[in-house]
């Protein structure tokens, strides 16, 4: 199992926190969702935000870890993609840290800006850095719209995945999945279209 | 002469009578925040929570010798709502509560006021709240009055009041102990010099 990545495709700790990330994207989004519809007397009404708040810390970690990574390692090559789609696949990439980082700074200061920390699961909590009152509708409205902006960067990133399997049978979706094959058994492939 | 002196003695006459009968008018004391205006609703008929709004302001006009020509308008800014936690604020403000974005201010103009005793006085007026306006009364109390340290003069009143909020149209199901909230307001007015 190849741990790196390299020139070819992407270890298997690259991979891990892509799909688990995408997994938990999503279902934070969904449960984001649901939770501030919850009746006062649900179940659910605390322990559901008290676990977006917890597992939204551990990814704002996961992230920042993420991005480390990627500096550290080689960038696997996608010469199979027009200049054009290079720059899409740049900006759609870039996109997401964005976004995501936005996401779960705000969401953090929905708890914090009064300041209280964010507790993490019980396991410990991270303190509040901003305290500003009022600024908290600002910050939820950050955090609401820009959920909604990472999802939908997801399904272009999602279309144009699929599109490059089926349509150009590119190889970027598997090594996303299976890692880098050894170069002698690389596919070839049409190098310009 | 004697004509003209007998008229102006008129008017001065008229004069002094109707600035004894005025009553005088006096601005909320909002400047040096000697006024609060604090509610308290209802914890899952467990507890009280409590809360404020920090911006609102008023005048009303008082006048000892004759208390039930008093009148009293006061207005709250609904986005300063206070219950010590941003995330809960940040809920009251939404639109499944105060909603402020909608209804960012609330009024109350007296109608009718009636002294129910020395000091005391049943306040009827109307509470525009949440976009909906509803008579609601206020039981008053002077606390006292007088001229301060600082050659102003104040007068300063307790009042409170009680409402179901789906009167207002507020129809967020806190539980059955949560359908009213109590609201009381410290009115401390300074009467312009």
């Amino acid at each position: 199992m190849i741990v790196r990545d390299t020139l070819e495709g992407y270890g298997i700790v690259s991979r891990l926190f892509h799909w688990l990330m995408a997994v938990a994207i999503v279902a934070m989004f969904a449960l984001g969702l649901w939770m501030v519809r919850l009746d006062y007397y649900s179940p659910y009404y605390n322990s559901a935000p008290e676990f977006h708040r917890s597992f939204g810390m551990l990814l704002l970690f996961a992230l920042l870890v993420r991005w480390l990574w990627r500096a550290a390692n080689p960038k696997p090559q996608i010469d199979d993609l027009t200049p054009l789609e290079q720059k899409a696949s740049y900006a759609v990439h870039w996109g997401f840290y964005i976004l995501l980082l936005a996401i779960m700074v705000s969401g953090y200061l929905i708890t914090t800006l009064d300041g209280r920390p964010v507790d993490v699961f019980g396991w410990f909590s991270v303190p509040s850095i901003l305290q500003m009152r009022g600024l908290e509708d600002r910050a939820g409205d950050v955090h609401r719209i820009l959920a909604y902006a990472v999802i939908g960067l997801a399904v272009i990133h999602t279309v144009a995945a699929l599109k490059h399997h089926f349509v150009d049978k590119s190889t970027i979706l598997k090594r996303m999945w299976s890692g880098p094959s050894p170069p002698s058994i690389i596919p070839k492939k049409e190098m310009h279209r | 002469m004697k004509a003209r002196l007998a008229a102006l003695a008129a008017v001065m006459t008229v004069t002094v009578l109707s600035t004894s009968a005025m009553a005088a008018d006096f601005v909320v004391d909002t400047k040096n925040v000697h006024a609060s205006i604090n509610f308290r609703i209802k914890h899952l008929g467990f507890s009280w929570l409590t809360g404020r709004f920090d911006k609102f302001s008023g005048n009303f006009s008082f006048d000892d010798k004759n208390p039930d020509a008093s009148k009293v308008k006061i207005e709250i800014d609904t986005t300063s709502v206070n219950t010590n936690m941003a995330e809960r604020d940040k809920h009251v403000r939404g639109g499944d509560l105060l909603d402020v974005d909608m209804f960012p201010t609330a009024v109350f103009e007296s109608t009718s006021v009636k002294s129910s005793g020395p000091d005391k006085a049943t306040i009827v007026g109307n509470l525009t709240l949440h976009g909906v306006t509803k008579e609601i009364t206020i039981e008053a109390e002077r606390v006292g009055g007088g001229a301060d340290p600082w050659g102003g003069y104040r007068e300063g009143f307790t009042g409170t009041t009680k409402f179901a909020l789906a009167d207002f149209g507020i129809v967020r199901d806190l539980g059955p102990s949560a359908k009213d909230v109590e609201l009381t307001l410290n009115i401390e007015g300074v009467r312009p010099k």
